[in-house]
């Protein structure tokens, strides 16, 4: 009886988590999430690494990510820049890459993520045993701050008609805050095509179609604080060429 | 099958469906009052599924949480961990 409930206990730490974060121009939200990632890691206890993926940020973000890492020390913070802007697509690859936990976080850097939800997407994957676990803002305690009424309209009405169309199993399907299994991830990040902001959407479509259990927490989703985003402009037809896409090929 | 043939198959077996009874396709010989309910009913159909859209997304809208807290809550840890973050030699 001991013995078993032991080797659970063991098992449970040999689990790793590597939370993957992609930065363009992020210097004064690097530190911030940092902290806060540290802050609730250390409460919970669970084994963690921070793996920092800057594309040549012009605004310095890497050398705070530097400071960061002498701070935190490199076995917390791992840095992985490129040269240059590549996109948040190809960036999450080159994270998966260097990533040493059996388990993969993927999320914003600019707070609108907030990690004290990352404990709970763990206790829920280990209670499901899921494959992957996603934040959503629309089901149960979960929401947005400083949106106006028009910005709901068309993120509510989006959801809607993507739900009716591909019936995904999934309440959130443009959010990013996710937890997965790194394998699962690999074996999904191979399989998807698309660009930006269709990327989130087409992965967990397919990470339904390839028959993985989806688990879901209500997060808060508070609006940037500091910095710009760097996706807009033609996001609704973006949006609509890939839920298209999608409709037709999955 | 993706969902576009999904879709499709779905449609067209509405569409078989109404076209046999309001047409009589099959010469069964049904009823009129068949023919005269089921003519109408893909506008039924629209009409209603429609309403059903309209009212569950404004629902939706309405009652969209705004997370006054988690706000305020994040304001403060922002300030906390600025702080600290100095403290530890952090140089902005
Ligand atoms: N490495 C890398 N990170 C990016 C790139 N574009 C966006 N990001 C980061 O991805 C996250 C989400 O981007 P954001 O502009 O906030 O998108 P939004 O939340 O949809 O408005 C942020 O942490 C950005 O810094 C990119 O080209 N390369
Ligand atoms: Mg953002």
């Amino acid at each position: 009886m001991a013995g078993s409930k032991s080797k659970k206990k063991n098992r449970e730490e040999a689990d790793k988590y590597s939370v993957l974060l992609p930065t363009y121009n992020e210097r004064e939200n690097l530190p911030l999430i940092v902290w806060l990632l540290v802050k609730y890691f250390g409460e919970s206890g669970y084994n963690y690494e921070i793996i920092v993926i800057d594309d040549g940020s012009p605004d310095g973000t890497l050398q705070i990510a530097e400071q960061l890492q002498k701070i935190y020390g490199e076995d917390k913070i791992v840095l992985r820049p490129r040269e240059k802007k590549l996109g948040l697509g190809t960036a999450y690859i080159h994270g998966i890459k260097h990533a040493t936990g059996n388990f993969i976080i993927i999320m914003d850097a600019d707070l609108s993520h907030h990690p004290k939800f990352i404990p709970e997407f763990i206790k829920k994957q280990k209670e499901g045993g899921y494959d992957l676990v996603s934040g959503t803002r629309y089901r149960g305690d979960g929401g947005v701050y400083g949106w106006d009424l028009r910005r709901k309209l068309i993120s509510r009405g989006a959801n809607f008609v993507t739900q009716v169309l591909l019936r995904p199993g999934a309440s959130d399907l443009t959010g990013s805050f996710r937890l997965y299994k790194k394998d699962v991830l690999e074996r999904l990040v191979e399989r998807c095509v698309s660009k930006g902001y269709v990327f989130q959407m087409e992965m967990i479509v397919r990470a339904r179609q390839l028959g993985y259990s989806i688990g879901e927490v209500p997060i808060s989703f508070v609006d940037r604080v500091y910095g710009e985003s760097k996706l807009g402009g033609n996001e609704i037809v973006s949006f609509l060429k890939g839920l298209l896409t999608l409709f037709a090929t999955t | 099958m993706t969902k576009l043939l999904q879709w499709l198959l779905g449609v067209s077996l509405i569409g078989i469906a109404w076209g046999l009874v309001t047409f009589d396709l099959l010469d069964l010989q049904l009823p009129a009052v068949y023919k005269e309910v089921a003519w109408p009913m893909p506008v039924y159909l629209l009409v209603v599924f429609g309403c059903y859209s309209l009212a569950t997304v404004g629902y939706r809208v309405a009652t969209f949480n705004d997370c006054e807290e988690a706000a305020k809550e994040l304001q403060a840890q922002i300030k906390e961990a600025k702080a600290d973050l100095k403290k530890k030699g952090l140089k902005m």
